[in-house]
C-alpha cells in the first residue's frame, strides 16, 4: 500500500490539466502529472516521493492521439509502451521501447513517462533523439512546439507546471533504416548496461546511448568519429568512445571501464557490418 | 475533470459484475480486489511490478494490479482469475500439463496466458516468449506452463 493520501484528478482537456496542476501548487499539495503511474506508485511505497496530488494525463483524448498524418506521425504521451508497439506505426520506437520493462509493464508505461522518468535509462529517448522528432509541451503559457533534441538535454527540460502531448515523428523517420543493441549484464529484461541505437540517414550513421552515461545521449561529435570511413572500425570505435560527453557510468549492473568495453566490442561490430554491406544505410 | 479528495465512493466494474466500493485515491487496485471484494485470486508478491503474481486484466490487456490505484480502473472491465469460471482453456491446458506447482503464480500465469491468446490468436513463439517474460514462477522451471500455452495454441511440443 501507499502509506498516504493524495488527491487525484483526471482531466479531461490541456487546459484542465494546467489548471489543476497550478490550483493544487497553490494549495502546497505537490503535485506531479501522472501517465503510468509505475515509478510515481514504487517510489510513493517506498518512501522515496511522496505527492500530495497526482493528476492523470490519460483522459485527455490529445495525450492519446495515435494517429499518420501527411507529413509526421502523432504519438500521444499518454499512449502506453505497448500501445504504440503494437501499432507499428515506427519500428525504431517499437524495438527501443519493446526492451523497456516487461510486456506486462509496458502495457502501463507511457512514453512521456518513460522519457520523463527518475529512472536514469530513458531508452524511448533514442529513437527520438535520431529523428528530427518534434515534441508538443502544454503548460501555464498554454502550447508549445519544440525540436525534441532542444527540450530533452539528459533529461527532459520542462517549465513548471508543463508536460509533454505529444511527440511528432517525421515522415521518414518511419522507414529510416536502424539498429538497436541493448546489452544488459545477465537477464535479458533488465536496465541496460550499454544500449546503442543507430539511424541511417543520407548514408551516414547517427547514434545515441542509454546506460553508458548517467543519462541517454546524441552526440554529432561523436557521430563525426564513426563516419569517418578513412580510418578503421577498430579506430573509429576507440576514437568514439574517448568522446562521452562525461565519464562512463558506475554502479551494480557494470563498472565505467567495462561498459567502455562492450561500447568498443560494440561500435567496432556495427561498423564492420556496416562496411561487409550485413547493414544498409 | 474527476477529482477526489479523502475516501470516496466509485463504481468497478469487475468479472462482470458492477461494484460500489469506498476507497482513498492511492490504495492500489490489488489491494481493493483482495480487501474490499474478496477476490484473493491476484496475489501479492513483490509489490513492485517484478513478479506479475498479481496480474489481472484491465480491458483485455494484462496489468500488474500493484502498479495501479483502485480509482484508475473506473469506467474499466476488470477481469481476475475468479472470473475466468475454472474451466477456461487455459486453466484447463495449465491442469493437464501440470504447469503449477505451489501454485502462488499462477493466476498470474494465467491471465497473461489468457490475455495472450484472446490478443494474439496466431501468436508464434516470439511473441509467446515475450509476453511469458512477464511472470515469475520459482517451482516449475518455466517448460510446463509453456507447454501449456503451446496447448491452447494446438501447437505440437518440441522434441525432448
Amino acid at each position: 500500500m501507499i502509506p498516504f493520501d493524495f488527491v487525484y484528478a483526471r482531466p479531461d482537456t490541456l487546459e484542465e490539466a494546467a489548471q489543476a496542476y497550478a490550483r493544487l501548487s497553490e494549495r502546497r499539495r505537490s503535485p506531479v502529472y501522472y501517465g503510468g503511474g509505475s515509478e510515481i506508485i514504487t517510489m510513493s511505497r517506498a518512501g522515496s516521493i511522496r505527492p500530495g496530488a497526482v493528476i492523470n494525463l490519460k483522459g485527455i483524448p490529445d495525450c492519446l492521439a495515435l494517429e499518420l498524418r501527411e507529413d509526421a506521425l502523432i504519438l500521444g504521451a499518454a499512449n502506453s509502451l505497448t500501445a504504440i508497439g503494437e501499432s507499428r506505426t515506427f519500428p525504431f520506437l517499437r524495438t527501443a521501447g519493446g526492451r523497456v520493462a516487461d510486456h506486462t509493464n509496458r502495457c502501463r508505461i507511457t512514453l512521456g513517462g518513460n522519457l520523463c522518468g527518475a529512472i536514469i535509462y530513458r531508452e524511448t529517448s533514442l529513437p527520438l533523439l535520431l529523428c528530427d522528432a518534434r515534441v508538443l509541451l502544454y503548460g501555464p503559457q498554454g502550447p508549445r512546439t519544440e525540436a525534441f533534441g532542444r527540450v530533452f538535454d539528459r533529461t527532459v527540460k520542462l517549465r513548471p507546471g508543463e508536460f509533454i502531448v505529444q511527440l511528432h515523428i517525421p515522415r521518414w523517420a518511419l522507414t529510416a533504416p536502424f539498429f538497436h543493441i541493448k546489452k544488459t549484464a545477465q537477464e535479458k529484461i533488465d536496465y541496460p548496461l550499454v544500449t546503442v541505437a543507430a539511424l541511417f540517414k543520407d548514408g551516414k550513421l547517427r547514434t545515441a546511448y542509454s546506460g553508458l552515461c548517467a543519462f541517454p545521449f546524441h552526440s554529432p561529435r561523436l557521430d563525426e568519429a564513426l563516419n569517418d570511413r578513412a580510418v578503421s572500425p577498430r579506430a573509429r570505435a576507440e576514437a568514439a568512445a574517448g568522446l562521452l560527453p562525461e565519464p562512463a557510468h558506475s554502479d551494480v549492473e557494470g563498472s565505467g571501464e567495462y561498459r567502455l568495453f562492450v561500447l568498443k566490442n560494440t561500435l567496432e561490430k556495427l561498423l564492420e557490418d556496416v562496411e561487409n554491406g550485413l547493414l544498409r544505410g | 475533470m474527476v477529482c477526489y479528495e479523502g475516501k470516496t465512493a466509485i463504481e468497478l466494474l469487475v468479472n462482470g459484475i458492477n461494484h460500489s466500493v469506498l476507497v482513498r485515491p492511492s490504495d492500489l487496485l490489488l489491494d481493493v480486489l483482495r480487501e474490499h471484494l474478496g477476490l484473493t485470486g491476484a496475489k501479492s508478491g513483490c509489490r513492485n511490478g517484478d513478479c506479475g503474481a498479481c496480474t489481472v486484466l484491465v480491458d483485455g490487456w494484462p496489468v500488474k494490479s500493484c502498479l495501479m490505484l483502485a480509482v484508475e480502473a473506473a469506467g474499466h472491465a476488470v477481469l481476475t482469475v475468479e472470473g475466468l469460471g475454472g474451466d477456461a482453456a487455459v486453466q484447463r491446458a495449465f491442469v493437464e500439463k501440470n504447469a503449477f506447482q505451489c501454485g502462488y503464480c499462477t493466476s498470474g500465469f494465467l491471465m497473461v496466458c489468457h490475455a495472450l491468446r484472446n490478443k494474439h490468436p496466431e501468436a508464434g513463439e516470439a511473441v509467446i516468449e515475450e509476453w511469458l517474460q512477464s511472470n515469475l514462477c520459482r517451482c516449475t522451471g518455466y517448460l510446463e506452463i509453456r507447454d501449456a500455452v503451446r496447448m491452447i495454441y494446438g501447437m505440437s511440443q518440441p522434441p525432448l
